[in-house]
């Protein structure tokens, strides 16, 4: 119960008049500048209210909105870039290589697409991965390493549904009982034996008629591939899907075929070139 | 002292009545917008239900916590439009019970993942995260390959979420189990399933057509996210809140 204010013979200070068995409360407001700003708070809240979009069905008379703000970002960074994509659009892929300012631009756009969208298959540095998860860093090229081979995957993608999509497919030849299990190892064999790993000179003599009957179409006869019917090389040392005989049996009883998506449904024609012309730069481009 | 604050302290009607001014307030300002919370839904086409299989691995999702380092939600920020697409919408999630929202990411975001990588990536990667990217801190999921998937009370799962304003239909819950089997299956004919929902990622999706798993669902859900709503359909104007 307040009675009287009176100042504190000790501090000098006002008491709030509050009293309770004899103890007496020092009054000591906040400063005034504190308070003051508090006040401009509550004033500029207000003002918010009016300006920006703060409640249900009111926009806010400045009309500004943050989806309208990104708009406006993304639109004033694609202006600032319109001339380079522009010309990357309109210039043949093998002539951008020629021209050092726009390759320079396209290998910095299309490193960061790759990081993006790429790497976590291919790898941040484009070494794949096993499991069917192509390396990008050699000369080996399942779908064709030249510029318009790559531009053409990464546009359409491998088995992706898309209606220009590469596709082909590998025959389940274990699993659809179309080889036996003998007959399977015998393949194997004699798939080890065309980069010279095999041990077994009979069985890989016994798999090399199958192989003629079953593999020749896509993997060629002498076992070197065919980038057009995406048939990957048998004769060198680079396997999606391990490179024993157990893991080569396993892909001919399974039959094997990655799937890579239809980029083109995501990114626009000069950012898939810009990567064509980056992984074309990672290593074996044709 | 101009303001007698001992009349209010000592008049217990007065105080009452003055306190549940004061907290009414206090709850009006938190209640009154979600009467407005249609204003803030987005009138775009294409956003469904999940389909039952979906669902399943939604309900996976939240089982092994993936929101604790993935959120669910592209802000509308320049650097995350640039890396994941279009900003999301709160009408991409309308049907998220729980929702999957998030600021906080120690992997990246993946409202928009859905056809973004193959299926055969999505189990190499749960199943061993740093087999194909070496400098992963995610966790292994492997055991999701060897899970049976629990089908049975797929129904009651619509069900549920029809209480809760998701729009199942009879047709949806009673097709629920076979719509969950036809998913995962190659074999299967999708027509039904694609006619309730449009859109499903359906087919081998785990690399073991024999068995249903934990993975297969988890599979077709990350699939989905994000490729309901067509954007080029839509200008900025639409999307305006």
């Amino acid at each position: 119960m307040p009675t009287k204010t009176e100042k504190d013979a000790v501090t000098g200070t006002m008491t709030t008049g509050h009293e309770w068995d004899g103890i007496k409360e020092l009054n000591t407001p906040l400063p005034k500048w504190w308070i003051y700003v508090f006040y401009a708070t509550i004033v500029w809240a207000a003002a918010y209210y009016v300006f920006y979009p703060s409640l249900p069905w009111v926009r806010g008379i400045a009309g500004w909105s943050q989806r309208g703000e990104l708009a406006e970002k993304l639109a004033a960074e694609r202006e600032r870039v319109r001339p380079m994509l522009e010309r990357i659009r309109a210039m043949p892929i093998a002539d951008l290589q020629r021209s050092a300012e726009l390759r320079d631009f396209a290998f910095a756009g299309g490193r960061a697409a790759f990081a993006d969208n790429c790497a976590p298959c291919h790898g941040a540095g484009g070494a794949g991965a096993k499991g069917g998860f192509p390396a990008l860093v050699d000369d080996e090229w399942i779908w064709g390493g030249d510029l318009a081979a790559i531009q053409r995957t990464i546009t359409y993608g491998v088995r992706s549904g898309h209606a220009e999509t590469r596709t082909s497919q590998m025959p389940r030849f274990g699993a659809d009982a179309l080889l036996t299990p003998a007959q399977i190892s015998d393949v194997a064999e004699h798939v080890l034996s065309l980069s010279g790993r095999s041990t077994n000179a009979a069985a890989a003599g016994r798999g090399k008629a199958t192989y003629a009957d079953q593999c020749v179409a896509c993997h060629g006869d002498t076992g070197r591939g065919n980038p057009e019917q995406g048939g990957p090389s048998l004769v060198d040392q680079v396997w999606l899907y391990g490179s024993d005989k157990a893991s080569i049996e396993r892909s001919v009883y399974l039959g094997r075929g990655g799937v890579m998506p239809a980029w083109t449904e995501r990114l626009d024609e000069a950012t898939i070139k810009m990567l064509t012309l980056y992984v074309h730069s990672l290593g074996g481009g044709r | 002292m101009a303001f007698r604050h001992d009349i209010i302290e000592r008049n217990v009607i007065l105080l009452a009545v003055l306190t549940l001014i004061t907290v009414s307030i206090g709850g009006l300002v938190q209640i009154i917008p979600l009467f407005a919370v249609e204003t803030t839904i987005e009138r775009v086409q294409g956003v469904r239900p999940y389909s039952p299989l979906e669902l399943a691995g939604r309900n996976i999702y939240i089982r092994e916590g993936c929101y604790v380092c993935h959120s669910q939600q592209i802000r509308s920020f320049r650097d995350e439009a640039e890396r994941y697409g279009h900003y999301s919408l709160a009408a991409e999630s309308m049907y998220d019970h729980p929702f999957q929202w998030g600021s906080k990411r120690t992997g990246p975001d993946l409202a928009r993942v859905g056809g973004k990588y193959s299926n055969e990536w999505h189990v190499a990667h749960l199943a061993d995260p740093r087999g194909v990217v070496p400098e992963s801190v995610m966790p292994p999921y492997s055991f999701l390959r060897e899970r049976a998937l629990r089908a049975d009370d797929i129904a009651a799962h619509l069900r549920t979420n029809r209480t809760v304003g998701v729009p199942y239909t009879e047709d949806m819950i009673a097709n629920a189990l076979a719509d969950l089997r036809a998913q995962a299956d190659p074999e299967a004919d999708t027509t039904g399933l694609l006619a309730r929902y449009p859109k499903a990622v359906a087919g081998d999706l785990d690399g073991d057509p024999r068995h249903l798993t934990e993975m297969d669902a988890l599979v077709a859900y990350l699939q989905m996210l994000g490729t309901l709503v067509k954007f080029s359909d839509y200008t900025l104007k639409d999307l305006q809140q």
